[in-house]
C-alpha cells in the first residue's frame, strides 16, 4: 500500500454509534420488548458441590401467572465454548459445581412471578465436599468436579521445553527464583447479561443477546435445541460492556431459547447483578514461580515459567487461558530457552476464563517485576536492561512466534522521556516511587476455537444507486468502536463520507461470519477483509467509470464523494453516479471480503496459542505515593505508550489505552473475586457496592503516546489497543511501590493492609511462601526454530 | 393513602410531557420509564443505588431512578437522557461525547450525560476536580472517566460560547 | 431487575398525620424518607413492610434555620446536599459538612436525608446479600435466621453502624427530637444508638425522628476522618469524629472522641477523651489518645479490608483526626 495520506484513516472522526448512544436511542438486549413477551428466571443452587437427588417444581408451576417451568432433562445436550470443554449444560442435570449454578428455570407474565416462583422451587441435595483454592484441588483428587480432565481435579497439564534450558541456566552468571500470585477478578461490565428469545410460527427462532460472539452462541444453540442452525437467527445487540466476560455461550440464552419453543412467545432473561457474579469467566487466580538465568548485562539466558490456575468449575476457556499463561513471555525480551508448566484445576466457583488480557496479565505481571527485582540486584537501570534485549522485529521466537513489527523500543523511549525517569528512579523522597512495565498482546489469535479450514471474518458491501453502501459483517461493537473502524475503512477506500454507510452487524442471517469481539481481533481481521471486500467494489466501479471515459482503471480516483480522472480531476463524477454506472455494466453491484490468519511457523502440539498475525507491544511507567503508616497507595500518574501499528481512529485507540488503564489500576489495587471457602463458598461480594470498581475519584492521570510502527499484517498496518495496554499497569504499580517504600508486593491486588504487612515483616515482601509440587509429564521437547532436523 | 394491591393513576411530566398511566404504588421511576413509558434510554446496572446507571433528572437534581417511587415524583420535572436536549438537535454534551469518543459502550452515557447536565447548569466552567467530584457517583467501566471529563470540558467551553 | 416487593404507600403532609398512621399500624409501618436505604433492603427482602409511610410531603420537617451563634435546626428530611452545601453548615461546622459530602455519592446525596443518615440500618457482608445468597447461608440472626456468621458464638447480631454523621454528632452533643401520638421527647445523638446489629435504634417504631439540633458553633473544633476503599460510594470502615474544647492558653478543657463502623453503634472513647482533658495537643499526648482509642476498636470480619488494618487503622486514623485539630 502506498504511503499516500489517508482522508479518513488515521483521523480522529466521532464514533459512528456515538449519537445514537448519546441519546439513549441505542437498543440493548434489555431494551426489547415484544408483544406476548415473558420473563423467565433461573433457580440457582445454594451450595458450592452437590449431586441433585431430585428438582420439585410443583409450587412454582401453580403460581398464578407463571407460564412454564424448565429442568435440565429437557436440556441433555452437553456445550461449552472449546470443543475438549462441552462440559456445561443449560440446567444442571445431576450435579452442581458452585453457588449459582443453575438447576432450573421458570417464565412468568411479569418478572417480579417469576422471581417468586423460582424462588418456590425445591431441590434436594446430596452434599459433595467442595473444593475452594488451588490447594485445596491439588490436596483432594477426590470426589472429582468433573470426570474429564487429567487426572483428580485438575483440569489440563501442559509441558513444553523450547531448547534446553539446562544448558541456557548453565551459562547464566546468576539465577533468580521468584513466585508470585494474582487474584481473580470480574469485568463487571454495567450492562447485566440480558437476552430475548422469540420463536417464529414457522419453527424458527430468533435470540437477541448481549454477547461478544453471536456465531458460537447459534453454534451452541443448534446443538443443544437439536435445531438445523438454519433455523436460528442470533443477533448480537450493541453489548453495554464486555471485556471476554460476554465471549461464552451462557445457560441463559439457551434457556430463553427453549422457554420460547416450548411456550411459542418471546421470552426474556435479565440477570441480576448478583447473577453477573456467577456467570463470571474472568480473570484466573494464578499462581506462579519464574526462575530466570542472566547474564551480568541482565540478559536472559533461559526462563522456566511455571503457573497453575484456579479454573473455578468449569472448562469454559481454560485450556486456552492455561496455554495463554505461557506463551507470550517470549515475544518482549530475547529468551533463547526457555520452558513453560502449566496446570488447570478445578474448584467450587463460578467458572473463570477470558478477561481482558486473557491469561496474560498474571505472567506479565510476574515476569515484569520479576525483572524489576534482577535489574536492582546486578544494579542495573530497568528500563535500560529491558530496552537493551527487545526482541527484534520479524523474528521467530524461541516457541516459534512470528513477530512483525516491533515498536517496544520506542515505547520504553517514550515513557522514560515523558515521565523524566531518569531524574525519578531511586531518586524520589520516601514513600514516592516511579516503576517500570512492558508488554504486548496478540492482535487476534491465529487458530480458531473450533478446527476448520474457513476464513476467521467475512465482509460484505452492497452499493446502492444513490450513493450509499452497506456493509455486512458479523463483528459485534462492544464499545471498542469497531463499528467506526470499519465505516472508517471501507470510506477510505471508497472515498466517501461515513456517514453514507449504513452497517449491519452481528446477526447470523444477514451477515458473514466473524468470530466475535474477542481476543483483539476485529480491527486486524475484520480489517482485512473489509479492506479486500471495498476493494473488490471499488475496482467494479473503477472499470465502469473506466470504460465510459475510454481510460485505465488504474487512472479512476476515489475521494470526497468523488470519482475521477487522477490525471485530469476536473473530469468526474459524484460516487452515486459511478455506482449507476457500475451498475449498467455489470448489474448490482455486491462484493465479499474475508480474512485467514497465516499459518503460524509453530507445528507443536500447543502451538496453537499464541500465534498471532500481529504482537501490540506497550510500556508504561507508573508513579505512586505509598503512606507508610497506613500502607496507602496513592498512584499519581501513568505514562503509557502502545504501539498499535497504524491508528485507524487515534481518539478511539487512546479511548482504548485508558479504558486499559483504568481496568489495571482496578485489578492492581482493588478488584477482587473472592469466595467464603467455610460459609458454604459463596461469593464473598457479589455486588457493585462491594465489588471494588475505580470512581472518578479513584482514577489517575493518564498520558498516553501513541507509536505507530505498521505491520504488513495489518490493515493500513493496523495492530490491536483493547487489551495490551492492560497488562503492563499492575506490575508498573507494584514496582513503583518498590522504589516508594522498598517493599515487594507479589501478589495482586496491591492493597494498604499488604504494604504495611510487607513494610514490618524481616522480608520486607508480601507474596506466596511457595509453588506447590505438581508432578508434571515430560515436557513436550520442541526445537528451537531454525534448528528443528 | 395507596392500597398496595390496587393500581394507582399517575400523571407523570417526563421531558416536558405529562404522561398518564396506572402502576402499583411499589414501581420505581426506573421501571416506569422503561417499561410503562418506552423511554429505554435510561439504563440499569444493579437497581441498588450502587453504580448510577440509571441516574435522570427529577428539577434538574441528578437522581437515582432505581431508588425512587414513581408515585414520588409527581408534580416534579423529569428528564431522561432522550429529553436532554429541547429540539431535534443534540444538546453539546450529548455532541462532545459523541465527538470525544466519552461514550464507548454507551451504557452508563445516559446517566453521566444527566449528571453532566445538572452540573453546567449550576457550574458553567467547572474546574476539572469539580468534575470529577460531580461525577464521582456514575461508574464507568469503558473509558477510565478521562474522555468523559474531557467531553464536559469541551461541552461548557461551547455553552459559554454558543454561536460561532 | 431488582423490584420492590408490594405494599401500602401514605404519603401525610404533617407530622401529627403521619404520626397518627404509625400508631394505628403497628409495626407492620415504616417511615421512609430518601429511601437510599430502605428501598435497597426492601429489594433484598431484608425488610418487608406491608406500610410504608413517607415523610416527604411533610415540609416542616426539611431545611435549616438558626444560625451557628445561636445553634442550627435541621429538620430531618434535609437532602445530604442541602445539610452540606448550607453556609451556616459550612461556616458554624465545617467538620459536619465534609461528613456529609464524603456519605456515599453526590446523587445519592440528593436522595438521602440526615435523618436517614443517622437512621441507617446496621451493615454486614453477611446480611447486605440477595435473598438467594442469605438462603444459601441458611441467613443470620439479623434477617430470618439465627446465628451471627460473622461470630458463630456471639449472642448479639455484630453488624456495623455506618453513619458518617452519628459519631460527629454524637460527639457535638447534637440532639434529635423524635415525635408521637404518645408526645414527643429529645435524645442527645449519642444515646440514640444500642450496642446491638438488630436492635441498633433507640426509636420506637411510632417515632419519628423530626429534626437534629445543634448546639452553637464557636468554643469548639472538630474534625471528622472517614476510611474506606474508593473516593466515593463506598460506607466507612472506620469513622474517627474528634470535638475538642480548648481553654485560652492552649489546653484541652473537654474532649469528646467517637469512633464508628467498628461496632454496632458508635463508641465513645472515653479514656481518650480523659487522657486529653487538661493537656495540651502535643504529638506525645495525639499518641497516647489514639492508642486508648484504639483500644475500643474491635472489628469483625463483616466489611471491607482485613481486621488487623482495621484496628490499627483506628489508632492511625485517631492520631490524623487529633492533628487536625492543632492550632
Amino acid at each position: 500500500m502506498s504511503q499516500k495520506p489517508y482522508r479518513i484513516v488515521g483521523h480522529s472522526l466521532a464514533k459512528v454509534d456515538g449519537p445514537a448512544k448519546c441519546t439513549g436511542q441505542t437498543k440493548f438486549a434489555d431494551d426489547l420488548f415484544l408483544p406476548g413477551m415473558v420473563h423467565a428466571k433461573l433457580h440457582r443452587a445454594p451450595l458450592p458441590h452437590a449431586r441433585i437427588v431430585r428438582v420439585d417444581t410443583s409450587e412454582a408451576e401453580k403460581m398464578p401467572g407463571v407460564v412454564a417451568v424448565l429442568t435440565g432433562k429437557e436440556l441433555p445436550i452437553p456445550f461449552g465454548i472449546l470443543p475438549v470443554s462441552q462440559d456445561e449444560h443449560a440446567l444442571c442435570l445431576d450435579r452442581i459445581r458452585f453457588v449459582g449454578d443453575p438447576v432450573a428455570a421458570v417464565a412468568a407474565l411479569e418478572e417480579d412471578i417469576a422471581f417468586a416462583a423460582m424462588n418456590r422451587i425445591r431441590v434436594e441435595y446430596e452434599p459433595l465436599k467442595a473444593v475452594m483454592s488451588i490447594q485445596a484441588a491439588l490436596d483432594n483428587p477426590e470426589p472429582r468436579i468433573h470426570d474429564y480432565g487429567e487426572e483428580g481435579n485438575i483440569h489440563k497439564k501442559v509441558a513444553l521445553e523450547f531448547g534446553d534450558v539446562r544448558h541456557g541456566f548453565a551459562g547464566a552468571d546468576e539465577i533468580f527464583v521468584d513466585t508470585f500470585y494474582y487474584e481473580g477478578s470480574t469485568h463487571l461490565a454495567l450492562e447485566q447479561h440480558a437476552v430475548v428469545a422469540a420463536p417464529e410460527p414457522d419453527g424458527r427462532l430468533t435470540v437477541w443477546s448481549s454477547t461478544q460472539t453471536p456465531h458460537y452462541v447459534h453454534r451452541a444453540l443448534a446443538k443443544v435445541l437439536e435445531l438445523p442452525p438454519a433455523y436460528i437467527r442470533v443477533i448480537a445487540t450493541p453489548v453495554g460492556g464486555g471485556f471476554g466476560g460476554k465471549s461464552d455461550p451462557f445457560q441463559h440464552e439457551i434457556v430463553a431459547a427453549k422457554l420460547a419453543l416450548k411456550i411459542g412467545r418471546p421470552v426474556k432473561i435479565c440477570l441480576t447483578r448478583e447473577e453477573v457474579f456467577y456467570c463470571h469467566r474472568g480473570r484466573h487466580p494464578v499462581l506462579m514461580s519464574v526462575k530466570t538465568g542472566v547474564k551480568k548485562d541482565g540478559s536472559i539466558t533461559a526462563m522456566h515459567f511455571r503457573s497453575v490456575l484456579d479454573g473455578g468449575g468449569y472448562g469454559s476457556y481454560g485450556v486456552a487461558s492455561t496455554y495463554y499463561t505461557g506463551a507470550l513471555q517470549t515475544v518482549t525480551y530475547r529468551i533463547p530457552h526457555y520452558k513453560f508448566d502449566g496446570v488447570r484445576v478445578f474448584t467450587n466457583k463460578p467458572p473463570c476464563g477470558p478477561k481482558r488480557g486473557h491469561g496474560t496479565p498474571q505472567p506479565r505481571f510476574a515476569l515484569e517485576v520479576h525483572l524489576d527485582k534482577i535489574a536492582g540486584h546486578l544494579g542495573l537501570d530497568p528500563a535500560e536492561m529491558r530496552r537493551s534485549q527487545l526482541v527484534p522485529p520479524n523474528s521467530i521466537t524461541a516457541n516459534h512466534l512470528r513477530i512483525g513489527s516491533m515498536g517496544l523500543g520506542t515505547c520504553i523511549d517514550k515513557v522514560v522521556g515523558g515521565s523524566g525517569w531518569k531524574k525519578k528512579f531511586r531518586r524520589l523522597p520516601r514513600g514516592r516511587g516511579v516503576g517500570i512495565a512492558c508488554s504486548s498482546y496478540i492482535s487476534g489469535a491465529g487458530l480458531p476455537i473450533y478446527w476448520n479450514r474457513m476464513p476467521h471474518t467475512g465482509v460484505q458491501i452492497k452499493l446502492d444507486r444513490g450513493g450509499g453502501i452497506c456493509v455486512f459483517c458479523g463483528q459485534i461493537d462492544i464499545g471498542q468502536g469497531s463499528d467506526s473502524v470499519l465505516a472508517q475503512m471501507v470510506a477510505e477506500i471508497l472515498g466517501v463520507d461515513p456517514l453514507t454507510i449504513r452497517l449491519v452487524t452481528g446477526d447470523t442471517d444477514l451477515t458473514p461470519v466473524d468470530l466475535g469481539s474477542y481476543s483483539s481481533r476485529v480491527t486486524l481481521m475484520m480489517g482485512n477483509a473489509a479492506i479486500q471486500a471495498a476493494e473488490r467494489a471499488r475496482d467494479l466501479v473503477a472499470r465502469a467509470v473506466a470504460k465510459q471515459w475510454k481510460l485505465s482503471p488504474s487512472r479512476i480516483v476515489f475521494a470526497a464523494g468523488r470519482v475521477f480522472d487522477t490525471e485530469n480531476p476536473d473530469q468526474g463524477m459524484s460516487f452515486a453516479e459511478s455506482v449507476q454506472a457500475a451498475e449498467a455494466e455489470f448489474g448490482t453491484i455486491g462484493t465479499v471480503g474475508s480474512y485467514t490468519p497465516p499459518p503460524s511457523p509453530g507445528k507443536y502440539r500447543g502451538a496453537g496459542v499464541g500465534p498471532s498475525p500481529a504482537y501490540s507491544y506497550s510500556a508504561a511507567i507508573a508513579q505512586v505515593e505509598v503512606d507508610p503508616d497506613t500502607g496507602w497507595t496513592q498512584v499519581e500518574r501513568i505514562w503509557i505508550a502502545h504501539d498499535c501499528g497504524k491508528c485507524i481512529n487515534p481518539m478511539l485507540v487512546t479511548g482504548q489505552v485508558e479504558g486499559s488503564v483504568y481496568m489495571g489500576l482496578g485489578e492492581a489495587l482493588m478488584e477482587e473475586q473472592v469466595f467464603r471457602a467455610n460459609r458454604n463458598g459463596v461469593h464473598k461480594i457479589p455486588s457493585m457496592l462491594d465489588y471494588k470498581s475505580p470512581t472518578t475519584e479513584d482514577m489517575c492521570e493518564v498520558t498516553t503516546y501513541l507509536i505507530e510502527d505498521p505491520d504488513p499484517n495489518g490493515p493500513f498496518g493496523a495492530k490491536e489497543a483493547g487489551q495490551g495496554p492492560l497488562l503492563p499497569i499492575a506490575p508498573a504499580i507494584a514496582n513503583a511501590v518498590f522504589d516508594a517504600v522498598g517493599v515487594r508486593i507479589d501478589e495482586i491486588p496491591i492493597t494498604p493492609e499488604k504494604i504495611l504487612r510487607a513494610l514490618r515483616s524481616p522480608d520486607r515482601r508480601c507474596g506466596p511462601a511457595s509453588y506447590p509440587r505438581i508432578p508434571m509429564p515430560e515436557p513436550i521437547r520442541v526445537p528451537l526454530p531454525g534448528t528443528e532436523a | 393513602m395507596t392500597n398496595g394491591k390496587q393500581k394507582i393513576l399517575l400523571a407523570l411530566r417526563v421531558n416536558g410531557e405529562v404522561r398518564e398511566f396506572a402502576c402499583y404504588p411499589n414501581r420505581t421511576l426506573l421501571e416506569v420509564l422503561r417499561e410503562d413509558l418506552g423511554l429505554t434510554g435510561t439504563k440499569h446496572g444493579c437497581e441498588l443505588g450502587e453504580c448510577g446507571t440509571c441516574t435522570i433528572l427529577i428539577d434538574n437534581q441528578p437522581i437515582l431512578s432505581c431508588l425512587i417511587l414513581a408515585l414520588e415524583c409527581e408534580g416534579r420535572e423529569i428528564v431522561t437522557v432522550e429529553g436532554l436536549s429541547p429540539g431535534p438537535g443534540l444538546h453539546p454534551l450529548q455532541e462532545a461525547f459523541g465527538e470525544l469518543g466519552a461514550a464507548q459502550c454507551g451504557y452508563c452515557t445516559p446517566g453521566i450525560l444527566c449528571t453532566a447536565k445538572a452540573l453546567l447548569d449550576r457550574n458553567r466552567r467547572p474546574s476539572r476536580a469539580e468534575i470529577r467530584a460531580a461525577l464521582a457517583g456514575n461508574l464507568c467501566r469503558c473509558t477510565g472517566y478521562i474522555k468523559i471529563f474531557e467531553a464536559v470540558e469541551l461541552a461548557a467551553e461551547r455553552m459559554e460560547r454558543p454561536s460561532e | 431487575m431488582m423490584r420492590l416487593p408490594k405494599f401500602v404507600y401514605h404519603a401525610p403532609t404533617s407530622v401529627d398525620e403521619a404520626g397518627r398512621i404509625l400508631a394505628g399500624e403497628g409495626t407492620a409501618a415504616r417511615v421512609v424518607a430518601g429511601g437510599t436505604d430502605l428501598y435497597p433492603n426492601m429489594k433484598r427482602g431484608h425488610q418487608l413492610p406491608p406500610v410504608l409511610v413517607s415523610l416527604r410531603r411533610i415540609p416542616k420537617i426539611t431545611g435549616i434555620s438558626g444560625t451557628p451563634e445561636t445553634g442550627l435546626r435541621i429538620g430531618a428530611c434535609t437532602s445530604l446536599t442541602q445539610l452540606g452545601s448550607h453556609p451556616a453548615v459550612k461556616s458554624g461546622y465545617a467538620a459536619l459538612a465534609s461528613a456529609v459530602l464524603s456519605i456515599s455519592t453526590p446523587i445519592l446525596r440528593n436522595m438521602g436525608t440526615i435523618g436517614g443518615n443517622l437512621c441507617l440500618d446496621t451493615r454486614c457482608n453477611y446480611y447486605n446479600q440477595n435473598y438467594e445468597w442469605r438462603r444459601a447461608i441458611h441467613f443470620c440472626m439479623k434477617c430470618d435466621g439465627s446465628i451471627c456468621w460473622v461470630a458463630p458464638s456471639s449472642k448479639t447480631c455484630l453488624a456495623i453502624n455506618s453513619s458518617d454523621t452519628a459519631p460527629l454528632l454524637a460527639a457535638l452533643g447534637g440532639r434529635a427530637r423524635l415525635i408521637s401520638t404518645r408526645g414527643e421527647r429529645e435524645l442527645a445523638i449519642k444515646d440514640l444508638y444500642n450496642l446491638d446489629g438488630i436492635d441498633y435504634l433507640n426509636k420506637r417504631p411510632d417515632e419519628i425522628l423530626t429534626e437534629i439540633l445543634l448546639p452553637p458553633a464557636g468554643g469548639w473544633i472538630a474534625s471528622y476522618r472517614k476510611l474506606r476503599r474508593r473516593g466515593s460510594f463506598d460506607f466507612p470502615v472506620l469513622g474517627v469524629a474528634a470535638v475538642l474544647w480548648k481553654e485560652p492558653d492552649g489546653r484541652i478543657r473537654d474532649a469528646k472522641i467517637y469512633l464508628n463502623a467498628v461496632a454496632s453503634a458508635p463508641l465513645e472513647a472515653k479514656e481518650a477523651e480523659t487522657c486529653l482533658v487538661g493537656r495540651k495537643l502535643d504529638t506525645e499526648t495525639i499518641r497516647e489518645a489514639a492508642r486508648l482509642a484504639a483500644e475500643m476498636a474491635k472489628p469483625v470480619d463483616n466489611a471491607d479490608f482485613g481486621i488487623a488494618w482495621r484496628k490499627r487503622m483506628a489508632r492511625v486514623f485517631t492520631e490524623r483526626a487529633l492533628n487536625d485539630l492543632k492550632e
